[in-house]
């Protein structure tokens, strides 16, 4: 089996890394290799660091509400781009009210608050195709 | 601090007592685990005696409150003469609705305002700037020129309210349009009272809220410092903060040592600049977390005074008795709030701030029920300040000063606290104090192994979360959360497309022509950054300006 590569990011300003850093680490734990961003990303830098890494998956993280408008941004610059293998999954303060729209928009999961680091990681294992 | 032959005896009888009644309950039923430790990784005894402590010498360790170390209080009467301020945080969308929000806290009861300010607004972009989309007012209120806090601090009488802003990077303009807001209400510069948090290095490593690199960042904080001394009085130039970098996982230990050790990089920096210690130390307070070991917190809180106090007078030579003392605000650990069964964080927050009033906090903010999820709805956020008024109005535990103080546990805590933060300051010293230490990352990497283990230990179920890992039920999701209007976004740009046409173009670039000569030079900003508040020039436009000379921070990659 290949290595799953993994590429977390944080768009947009919110500052809280926490979170982000926790799953990148456990992903790293469970035999991933994984590339954490850092913090102010905007869309297109992500969707080109996930291009440059050739990553599987994509991680998305934001705590700061913004995540209507961020999250889908970059699946549609995945989309342009002819990624759109990658798999983006998200997480944060996201009210599962948000979450149907979301995955509508091709996020194929959204992990809230109270997710177990393992759930992260069987998730990337079963719907990562390697 | 005892007798030593009844101590002997005490030890005598403390081990009989292990060897006879312990032992034959164990026997029997064994303890839930093999070893018992704070969070902080402290071992916590099955019991404390005289023993413990008999290396406490009270009057040099303990004093009194208000005296030299202030172990005990900074304040000789502390609750008995007035509760803590209880100061919650709040702010959204627009200025309008924020200006609500305030007056039905003040209306409710709480005695100081605290303003969440948007994200945007925190990293010095204006609502139309294109790293705003879709952040504007959704972790705080939107505050683009002079209008908008004017708007914000309607039928709000700056001399009859202290006011503290969340607001770092660019807390100099903010602090510029308070005053200026003052002005117009035709109040004393001088009566104003209030704080602005103004902490860079805390942004570096746990909040990430900043804009330019150290060195200009630490000048912006200096020339606060010395325009407050002169200026503003009754102004609390910083809050160097703690609260955050718990929130991102560091335990108690570290709290307190990367709070004070931060705290020694501003007091250094300052005298760098050539103030007087004495000058502006008496106005420098700090904000601590209120986390979930309920004993761990309240020795947490007399740790950090009894350090501070001695690093200012030993380590500084500071004469003023003022500029020994921590002042401090507190606010309930955010990260220990669930999403699952929310009711249970109105029990989480009603312990987490008891132990910060039993730790003598001089204000509080409590969070909401429904933090863990959105801001807080105008119901949750009351509960949340009845939970800090049934304290200091029914409990009693106000009716003393330091109640805890002489338990074997807490002050043998205290005291190990102290210790283990000492040691960690010390380390840090080595490496050219909190700046050094933050750009080796070392403060970062030990934030986040903290965070790790944390998530790891509950997890594997040897930390309990009530409700996520025990105790759990079926449940539908939560209804009736806030959400911020998307609709606010669109309100400010025009608002700032008004404002544009309106004011006087050349007078706001020629202000922003003066700022950028300043920022070049070695000038107090504070004068400049006034001027071009007053001309209505946009908190955009005045930080775009300090962003080209200044640059902006590059973070390292730590993980």
């Amino acid at each position: 089996m290949d290595t799953i590569r993994v590429l977390i990011a944080k768009p947009g300003l919110d500052g809280h890394d926490r979170g982000a850093k926790v799953i990148a680490r456990a992903l790293r734990d469970a035999g991933m290799e994984v590339i954490y961003t850092g913090l102010r990303q905007t869309p297109e830098q992500i969707v080109d660091a996930a291009l440059q890494e050739d990553v599987d998956a994509l991680g998305l993280s934001c705590l700061s509400g913004a995540h209507n408008h961020l999250f889908p941004r970059v699946v549609e610059l995945l989309r342009e781009k002819g990624a759109d293998d990658i798999l983006v999954f998200g997480g944060g303060v996201i009210p599962h009210e948000d979450i149907p729209g979301l995955k509508a928009a091709g996020v194929v999961e959204v992990f809230t608050p109270g997710t177990s680091t393992m759930d992260v990681v069987e998730f990337l294992k079963k719907h990562v195709n390697k | 601090m005892y007798d030593q032959t009844k101590l002997q005896e005490i030890k005598q009888r403390a081990s009989d007592w292990q060897e006879k009644s312990v032992a034959k309950l164990l026997a029997k039923f064994p303890e839930s685990r093999p070893v018992f430790q704070t969070p902080s990784g402290i071992e916590v005894k099955r019991l404390y005696t005289p023993a413990d402590i008999d290396d406490v010498d009270y009057l040099e360790t303990l004093g009194f409150p208000g005296e030299f170390p202030f172990t005990r209080g900074v304040q000789p009467t502390m609750y008995r003469g007035r509760p803590w301020t209880m100061r919650q945080y709040a702010g959204f969308a627009s200025a309008e609705e924020s200006n609500m929000r305030f007056r039905y806290l003040l209306e409710q009861g709480q005695t100081g305002l605290s303003v969440a300010f948007d994200l945007p607004t925190q990293i010095g972009y204006d609502s139309d700037h294109p790293l705003a989309a879709g952040e504007v007012g959704k972790v705080g209120v939107a505050i683009d020129s002079l209008k908008d806090m004017e708007i914000l601090f309607n039928s709000i009488p700056l001399d009859k309210v202290s006011t503290s802003m969340t607001i770092n990077a660019p807390a100099a303009v903010l602090l510029a349009m308070y005053i200026a807001v003052a002005q117009k209400q035709g109040v004393a510069v001088e009566k104003i009272s209030g704080t602005i948090q103004n902490d860079i290095l805390k942004e570096y490593v746990a909040r990430g809220t900043y804009i330019f690199p150290p060195k200009p960042s630490m000048r912006l904080i200096t020339d606060i410092f010395a325009y407050c001394s002169q200026n503003l009085p009754e102004w609390n130039t910083i809050s160097i903060s703690g609260y955050h970098i718990r929130e991102a996982g560091a335990n108690a230990v570290q709290e307190v040592a990367f709070t004070l050790a931060d705290g020694i990089a501003y007091v250094q920096a300052a005298i760098n600049a050539g103030l007087n210690v004495d000058s502006f130390a008496p106005r420098l307070s700090f904000f601590f977390n209120a986390h979930t070991d309920f004993f761990e917190e309240v020795a947490k809180f007399r740790a950090a005074r009894y350090l501070w106090s001695k690093i200012m007078r030993e380590r500084f030579g500071a004469t003023n008795p003022k500029s020994w003392m921590l002042r401090f605000h507190t606010q309930t650990a955010g990260s220990t709030l669930t999403a699952q069964q929310p009711e249970n964080n109105v029990v989480r927050v009603a312990l987490q701030a008891l132990s910060a009033v039993l730790g003598g906090t001089q204000s509080l903010h409590t969070n909401s029920r429904d933090e863990a999820l959105a801001l807080p709805t105008e119901d949750s956020v009351r509960i949340a300040l009845r939970t800090q008024q049934i304290i200091a109005f029914e409990s009693g535990v106000t009716n003393t000063v330091d109640p805890l103080a002489g338990s074997y546990y807490i002050e043998s805590l205290t005291k190990e606290i102290a210790d283990r933060a000492e040691e960690y300051i010390r380390k840090i010293d080595e490496m050219g104090g909190a700046p050094g230490a933050i750009e080796k990352g070392y403060i970062q990497q030990e934030i986040q192994d903290s965070a790790y283990r944390y998530q790891k230990d509950v997890e594997a179920n040897e930390r309990i979360v009530v409700g996520v890992n025990r105790f759990q039920i079926e449940e539908a999701p939560p209804s009736g959360l806030m959400r911020v209007d998307p609709a606010v976004a669109e309100a400010q740009h025009q608002r700032l497309a008004a404002l544009r046409a309106e004011r006087d173009g050349n007078k706001v670039a020629q202000c922003l022509e003066a700022l950028r000569r300043a920022a070049a030079g070695t000038d107090n900003l504070m004068p400049v950054i006034l001027d071009a508040v007053h001309a209505y020039a946009t908190l955009g436009e005045i930080c775009g300006v300090l962003r080209d000379v200044f640059g902006e921070y590059r973070a390292p990659d730590i993980l």
